[in-house]
């Protein structure tokens, strides 16, 4: 088993290599539809005027954090999806898929820095 | 090296630009993965809008109010209700898709019921949104 991998033997295409990432996409789905009906449920259930309810659940610590994860998880989905879209559809330049591709994960990646300083200020 | 064995005859190359430029119909649950796609890259790409949007609804007091005039204007009106639109249906396409995964519906007629209900949730609530958002109730 160890050694049927290596070398010329070595798997380098097939289903293997799509699967982390199909199911990645789909565990990160179901966090955000959870965080969604969270986020929801707190605001809805609260009783106070609509700017206390809504800052007083995002300066809760553990809803920081959770927001946070759910970025993280929402920048790695947008990352699968935007991918897919790039290789589905500009196929004529590997050079243009490439800037389209380097281009999404420098705006996720700002993204995230902007949302990781909104949390921290509140 | 055995034989490839040939299906049937196929229409030829059903490229989805020949589905926008009128060479075959398009199926339903073709039109809500399509929209699927189109509503994620609205996302992404308004995803800076809607921090923005976070950003002055958790700042102060007055920057939560403040939003209330933001909205008053049309064109931000209508930006907001083509994210809440790409939300929904996103979401319910999306829950399709994992129903999908489990095994649940895959026949071509229930793949087209769910398509006409994802089609219809989505619809709909962005609709009542849009009302809410125009003042109507």
């Amino acid at each position: 088993m160890a050694n049927n991998n290596i070398g010329p033997k070595r798997l380098v295409v097939g289903a293997g290599y799509g699967m982390r990432d199909w199911l990645a996409q789909r565990v990160t789905a179901i966090l955000m539809a959870i965080y969604t009906v969270v986020l929801l449920v707190l605001f809805l259930t609260s009783s106070e005027s609509s700017y206390v309810a809504w800052s007083g659940i995002f300066a809760m610590q553990w809803f920081k954090l959770l927001t946070f994860a759910v970025v993280v998880a929402l920048l790695y989905h947008v990352w699968i999806g935007m991918r897919d879209v790039w290789m589905d559809y500009v196929t004529h330049s590997v050079v243009l898929r490439l800037v389209f591709q380097v281009a999404t994960i420098v705006w996720l990646v700002a993204c995230a820095g902007y949302a990781a300083q909104i949390l921290w200020r509140v | 090296m055995s034989e490839v064995v040939k299906n049937k005859k196929r229409f030829g190359v059903m490229r989805l630009s020949d589905a926008v430029f009128g060479g075959y119909r398009l199926p339903l649950a073709g039109f809500v993965s399509i929209l699927h796609r189109i509503s994620g890259m609205l996302m992404c790409l308004l995803l800076p809008f809607a921090l923005y949007l976070l950003d002055q609804s958790l700042r102060s007091e007055v920057s939560f109010a403040m939003l209330h005039l933001f909205f008053a204007s049309i064109p931000v009106k209508l930006v907001v209700l083509a994210l809440v639109w790409a939300y929904l249906h996103h979401f319910s396409a999306g829950i399709r898709h994992l129903l999908m995964d489990f095994h649940i519906g895959l026949d071509k007629d229930s793949g087209r019921q769910s398509a006409v209900a994802v089609l219809f949730v989505s619809l709909g609530l962005t609709a009542l949104v849009a009302l809410k958002l125009f003042g109507v109730f």
